[in-house]
């Protein structure tokens, strides 16, 4: 399977601060793939990294086996919809979709006129007397019409109301199946990416902590219950991502590609949600530790 | 792209041909009844016997409101150019974050900044050379008559004539242009603009023009058309004579002193009471100052003069278009700089 988005040390730095380092990354093509992460983790700096916006401090990044920044024909098979969804206020939605017609070669009009038609939205209406969520989806129809490879979606759902999110998560969807996109999308809420991705990557203080397909991830996670003891003692293949203590009772979340024979644990599964916050309440000085890899 | 440069521009586009338009017919209306009134009155003042300085001084004075208005708006438009055509060009797009779904169309961001900045700069300075032409044309009988108070080379009407507009205007939109990118604010980067611009053009006459050319130096004579006045004390002290600068016709003159024999600077000239330059005693004397003139000379009185000829008029517009163009080229081959490596 080809690569969609390979990264190797990839780092870049702000003045004397690293926005993202050591971020290495193989997400393979076909996958919808969530980005999360608490604000300032650098999810926009590594999306921006894979959208050519910007050029990379270390390392060195590969979007559909080109470098990004950023030759035309680059440009052409990625999608990018930037963060709070930006469109010309002046311009009405007939001007926008004529400026992905006149600035992308394989622009797919019919697509374009099909989607905004379907949305009920007025061509001759002005981007900027329209909704947070009829903004987010005219720029997301910019976005499909220009009919890349790879579509990659910046906190797309971060400024809309629940049921504005559904419908635009939705209409991604279907587009994704339709054209056979491979999509990356941000956002700090896990809730928003669990109904959607297939393809997970948590990014905690500018670091890579977890990535992997959601499956298996939930497939290796288990919560285990039982008397109180202390965690250094469990078995050598099971990794410890965060334990709590009562004076009784020990909860422990682990990571295994075995299955768990011990009787004394309760072994509960995991929810998408508590694994991710799992990963990023971790403290600091486990973020020593190698960034893990899913190995398939 | 040329497209979509056209659909954001085309409000100003439209805005400033309609200006243009308005100003090119209210010109092309009164300037031919200007230029009649003026060669007729010449023809007619060169016979009487005063000569033409009155009629010249009138005519001058009956157009001057509108003659300065004229020159304004020329000195002015480039700074408009630069204000609301230069400094919301990617200032705009970078406040409302609209860069960031332009750049991520199929089009490289060299492209983008180079077609943005071709079509509306190409527009700033047709806008400026076609106001200059025909402010140009419309006033050169008024310049003629004022060419002692605004010489040609000189501070206000230099910058308002010929092809030095479209090098300002070029200027100004590089610059307006830039310091948009980085500021990547609209109303700052127009603040900027303004004054970067104004201290520019106030720069240029002051420092940089008057040295374009190694000026010309002359030594006068004192006569009636640079001396000032005299005045007797009553008491009988030394007479006091005060020098203005000369009428060199069109030069711009640059400094004008007096000296003595030895060729020390003198900010007035003493004079013995007892000598030609002592007022009669009776009426004025029948042959004026002559007299008085010829024993300054003889005393070693003169006046050293340097300045711009009026023949230099247009080295200097093409010296002076070339700099500023060239420093717009230069801001603009930052900007591609910018926008490759240091913008995101």
């Amino acid at each position: 399977m080809t690569a969609v988005l390979q990264a190797q040390d990839l780092g870049k730095r702000y003045g004397r601060r690293w926005a993202l380092t050591d971020c290495t990354l193989d997400i393979p093509a076909g996958h919808v793939v969530g980005l999360v992460g608490p604000n300032g983790a650098g999810k926009t700096t590594l999306l921006n990294l894979a959208s050519g916006q910007i050029a990379p401090t270390s390392g060195s990044i590969t979007v559909l086996g080109g470098r990004p920044p950023a030759s035309p024909a680059q440009l052409a098979t990625v999608g990018y919809v930037a963060q709070d969804t930006p469109t010309y206020a002046g311009l009405s939605i007939a001007d926008h979709l004529k400026l992905g017609a006149r600035l992308n070669p394989g622009w797919d009009d019919a697509l374009a006129r099909e989607r905004i038609s379907r949305l009920g939205l007025d061509p001759a209406r002005r981007a900027g007397k329209l909704s947070g969520g009829q903004r987010a989806q005219l720029a997301l129809t910019l976005g499909i019409a220009k009919r890349p490879e790879l579509l990659i979606l910046d906190e797309p759902v971060a400024a809309l109301d629940p049921l504005a999110r559904r419908e635009f998560l939705q209409g991604l969807m279907e587009a994704a199946a339709e054209h056979e996109l491979s999509v990356v999308l941000s956002s700090h809420l896990v809730s928003d990416l669990e109904r959607v991705c297939d393809y997970l990557i948590v990014l905690v203080d500018s670091r890579v902590r977890l990535s992997g397909e959601v499956d298996h991830l939930l497939a290796t996670h288990h919560r285990l219950t039982g008397p109180r003891r202390d965690p250094d003692r469990l078995p050598a293949d099971q990794q410890v991502i965060s334990a709590s203590h009562t004076d009784r009772q020990t909860t422990l979340i682990i990571r295994t590609d075995t299955p768990i024979h011990d009787p004394a644990w309760t072994v509960s599964q995991l929810g998408l949600e508590d694994l991710v916050l799992a990963y990023m309440s971790q403290p600091a000085a486990a973020g020593r530790r190698p960034a893990l890899e899913v190995q398939r | 792209m040329m497209w979509l440069t056209w659909r954001q521009f085309r409000a100003g586009a439209a805005m400033m041909s309609a200006a243009l338009a308005v100003l090119a017919l209210i010109l092309a209306l009164t300037g031919p009844g200007l230029a009649d009134d003026y060669s007729t009155g010449i023809a007619a003042c060169a016979t009487q016997s005063g000569g033409c300085s009155n009629f010249v001084q009138q005519f001058r004075h009956d157009n001057q409101g509108f003659f300065l208005g004229l020159t304004a708006v020329v000195l002015l438009l480039p700074a408009v150019v630069g204000l609301f055509w230069g400094a919301p060009l990617i200032a705009r797009e970078l406040e409302a974050g609209t860069h960031r779904l332009v750049w991520n169309q199929t089009i490289t961001r060299t492209r983008w900044l180079a077609v943005k900045l071709g079509l509306t700069g190409l527009a700033a300075v047709t806008a400026a050379g076609l106001a200059s032409l025909a402010v140009t044309w419309w006033s050169s009988p008024i310049d003629k008559a004022a060419a002692f108070e605004f010489p040609r080379p000189g501070p206000v009407l230099f910058d308002a004539r010929g092809i030095v507009p479209i090098g300002y205007s070029a200027f100004a939109f590089a610059l307006g242009v830039t310091v948009g990118m980085l500021v990547r604010r609209t109303l700052p980067a127009m603040a900027i603009t303004l004054a970067v611009f104004v201290a520019v053009q106030i720069a240029m006459p002051l420092v940089v023009r008057p040295h374009l050319l190694p000026p010309t130096r002359s030594t006068l004579e004192i006569t009636d058309s640079n001396l000032d006045g005299i005045s007797a004390p009553r008491d009988g002290g030394p007479i006091r004579a005060v020098l203005q600068t000369p009428e060199l016709p069109g030069a711009w003159v640059l400094s004008s002193r007096g000296v003595d024999a030895s060729g020390q600077t003198v900010r007035e000239i003493l004079l013995s009471s007892s000598g030609a330059c002592a007022p009669p005693r009776q009426g004025r004397p029948e042959d004026g100052l002559t007299a008085c003139f010829a024993e300054m000379k003889q005393l070693g009185y003169r006046q050293q003069v340097t300045y711009q000829p009026a023949s230099r008029f247009w080295p200097f517009q093409w010296y002076e278009t070339g700099i500023y163009t060239a420093l717009a080229l230069g801001l603009a081959g930052f900007c591609f700089w910018w926008i490759r490596r240091r913008l995101s």
